[in-house]
């Protein structure tokens, strides 16, 4: 039996990076799923809880029950929106449907470490912290990672602090924010990596713009385009 | 009313101190220094234990209990207090408690005191308060030495002089004790020995704060690793506890608990050096006149918040600023109160009261809510949760702003799709803005991000709209 999936692309994905929405798409249903994008859904709410409108937020988490609400299992390729969801949501009245990061979804859901993607590049894995301590990830991304071939992957030193994103802090603690983000890119250069892999758009948005800033020629590519990626059909860098 | 001392006069917000503490190179060296090598202790110290877990859980469940039953627990503890001949003072806030030490001072015609390391009483800035009332107060522990003979501020609860190296500190006491000194870690403790011992033997009034206090004994506890507590709570002929109202616990089997968490997230031990222990006067042994000051300040108004209160579970471990990547960089004077960190941030509002002071709404936004203090949290404080339900207090304060009017014009662009594709497909043109992919310079307040990061330039194709394309059947 087909497992039928929600996609929840997340409003950054959906506008800021659609290519690795459509990876999520191709690769749930290489393995097997069968994928909806329900139109209607916009915005988890988390930047608004986040920074203090806990009550603009409401209404989003509501729109996220009634638009997923029919759904089995709601897949989303980020931990912080995740997060949001599965955290939040119910202190916001909601009870929310089965709401999934990418890989635990991959992992606890579906079974499979190998997805059978290939990916000739070396790269380095950035937990973010969401999915890392909100969801409870742990090594599954790894595990998803290390049986990817060709794939060489090398371990980022002090991987599990924050890169300094943290949604509006990036703008009211700019200073903070960039001295975090930082030591995060020293440490990303430092592995010789090519790049730069999350569970979460809006990390490597932050990491990445800096990487970017400086030309270090390292490419932030989110975990689902690494996982899509096959011999036969590879991950090209959209313009 | 009076302001409440737990936040430093004049202290700029969060950001502004920040930026001034980031450029200081030394600072950041020393902070990398220090909380890398206590991070990795801790870790390790941790690691040891297979019932970790259970312990939070067990020491955030007596806390809750103290905190559901507060009012009867203090009655009991003046009652077990009083029993074994102490005698014990309610303070309302700082000024008050103030008041009671610098009046028991001087009923013992005191012009000087040895001082335990105590967060109640630099909460309340009592040294400041004694010094006036002609009472001059000493920090025996050594990084509240550096501190108070630097003429400077503490930037960490657990060791106040973190901001510190030891050349900075040589020089210090070169200066302020007029010896001279190696920068060796041993030289500089002996010359601190020599400096305080005098202090000890001829000091007749101590001053102290308390890690625990037993309810159905009357016992007080202190927790330190120098030696120098226990000099102050045996030598003199009077010992004046100042303590917050929640450091209670309900009964002595209690302690067990916090006894195996506090050094082993603080200091990284397994068992804590000094611990003192004493009840009420003991006829012939010790100080033979004991006060115990309870101190409210602000912890009565933060217990009657359902969300906020778990801040009041603090043990004062300190393990939440070493592993905090904010802390970190910042240090801890930018947070401009004596309570510093993630748990600063929660706390020193919440004790202020009051989200329209500009410093204090400024603190639950100095966080970038990666989690880590709520993991390492000895008695579980969820900080994130606290922070977003701070900082929507924040927002309700500030009223009408530039930041509330966007995030307003946001939810509603959010709340319809067909809103939110149109603003997907206007923000788009932000793409003839990039060359080469990246926008480099946005305005005010997009400013903040560029000034050090790259945007990418938005695709002029959302996935929605190859979703449109490609999958939805016309």
């Amino acid at each position: 039996m087909r497992v039928k999936v929600a996609l929840f692309a997340t409003c950054l994905t959906d506008t800021f990076f659609p290519s690795t929405a459509r990876a999520v798409v191709r690769l749930l249903e290489r393995l097997g799923c069968s994928v909806e994008f329900p139109l209607d859904q916009t915005c988890c709410g988390q930047m608004h809880f986040n920074t203090g409108y806990r009550e603009q937020s409401k209404p989003l988490a509501r729109k996220y029950t009634d638009v997923f609400g029919g759904y089995d299992f709601v897949v989303a390729p980020s931990g912080s929106c995740a997060g949001m969801v599965r955290e939040i949501h119910p202190t916001l009245g909601e009870s929310p449907p089965r709401t999934f990061e990418l890989a635990e979804f991959l992992v606890d859901v579906l079974g499979v470490t190998d997805v059978g993607a290939w990916f000739p590049h070396r790269v380095t894995y950035h937990p973010t912290c969401h999915s890392l301590r909100m969801l409870g990830v742990g090594d599954k991304p790894l595990a998803l990672l290390r049986a990817v071939k060709a794939l060489d992957l090398v371990e980022l030193p002090d991987s599990t602090q924050c890169c300094g994103f943290g949604g509006t802090f990036a703008i009211k603690n700019a200073e903070t924010s960039t001295a975090m983000l930082a030591d995060k890119m020293r440490c990303v250069l430092d592995t010789g990596a090519e790049v730069l892999s999350a569970g979460d758009n809006s990390c490597l948005m932050h990491i990445g713009g800096g990487l970017s800033r400086l030309r270090t020629g390292v490419r932030p590519v989110h975990l689902a385009e690494i996982l899509a990626s096959t011999e036969e059909d590879p991950w090209r860098a959209t313009p | 009313m009076a302001r409440n001392p737990v936040t430093w006069l004049g202290s700029p917000t969060f950001p502004k101190a920040a930026k001034i503490a980031l450029a200081d190179t030394q600072l950041r060296q020393n902070l990398r220094k220090a909380t890398g090598t206590i991070r990795g202790r801790r870790a390790a110290a941790v690691a040891e234990m297979t019932d970790w877990e259970q312990l939070r859980v067990a020491g955030e469940q007596i806390k809750d209990d103290v905190l559901s039953r507060l009012d009867t627990l203090l009655l009991q503890l003046e009652e077990s207090v009083t029993a074994r001949g102490g005698v014990v003072h309610w303070a309302r806030d700082a000024a008050e408690a103030n008041r009671i030490v610098l009046d028991l001072c001087r009923a013992e015609n005191a012009s000087e005191v040895v001082k335990v390391k105590s967060m109640a009483t630099a909460e309340i800035g009592l040294n400041e308060a004694l010094e006036a009332g002609g009472v001059h107060a000493i920090e025996t522990d050594l990084a509240e030495l550096i501190v108070q003979l630097g003429d400077d501020r503490p930037s960490h609860i657990l060791v106040p002089a973190i901001h510190r190296n030891r050349s900075e500190i040589r020089e210090i006491f070169q200066r302020r004790m007029g010896v001279e000194v190696s920068d060796e870690p041993a030289d500089l403790a002996e010359a601190a020995r020599v400096y305080l011992r005098q202090k000890f033997l001829t000091t007749k009034v101590a001053v102290s704060g308390a890690n625990f206090a037993v309810a159905d004994t009357g016992s007080i506890v202190v927790l330190e690793s120098e030696g120098n507590g226990r000099m102050c709570l045996t030598l003199p002929d009077t010992l004046i506890t100042v303590m917050g109202i929640e450091k209670l616990v309900p009964t002595w089997q209690d302690l067990e608990v916090f006894l195996q968490l506090l050094p082993r997230s603080s200091t990284a031990e397994r068992m804590n050096p000094y611990t003192s222990v004493w009840t009420g006067v003991t006829p012939g042994d010790g100080p033979q006149k004991f006060h115990l000051v309870l101190i409210d300040n602000g912890r009565t108004a933060t217990l009657t918040d359902s969300i906020g209160r778990q801040a009041l579970r603090c043990i004062r471990c300190s393990a939440c600023l070493n592993v905090c990547p904010v802390y970190e960089r910042t240090g801890g004077q930018s947070y401009g109160s004596v309570y510093p960190g993630p748990i600063g941030a929660i706390l020193t509002p919440q004790l202020v009261g009051d989200m329209h002071d500009p410093q204090a709404a400024s603190l639950p936004y100095a966080s970038s809510l990666c989690g880590a203090c709520f993991e390492v949290c000895p008695v579980r404080i969820d900080i994130p949760s606290v922070l977003t339900h701070l900082r929507a207090e924040v927002v309700e304060a500030k009223g009408r702003t530039a930041e509330s009017v966007a995030m307003a014009a946001a939810a509603w662009i959010f709340a319809s799709a067909s809103r939110y594709e149109k603003a997907q497909k206007a923000g788009s043109l932000a793409r003839f803005l990039a060359r080469d992919g990246r926008i480099t310079s946005l305005p005010w307040p997009g400013s903040k991000w560029t000034s050090s990061r790259d945007v990418p330039a938005p695709p002029a194709e959302s996935f929605r709209a190859w979703w449109r394309k490609n999958r939805c059947q016309k």
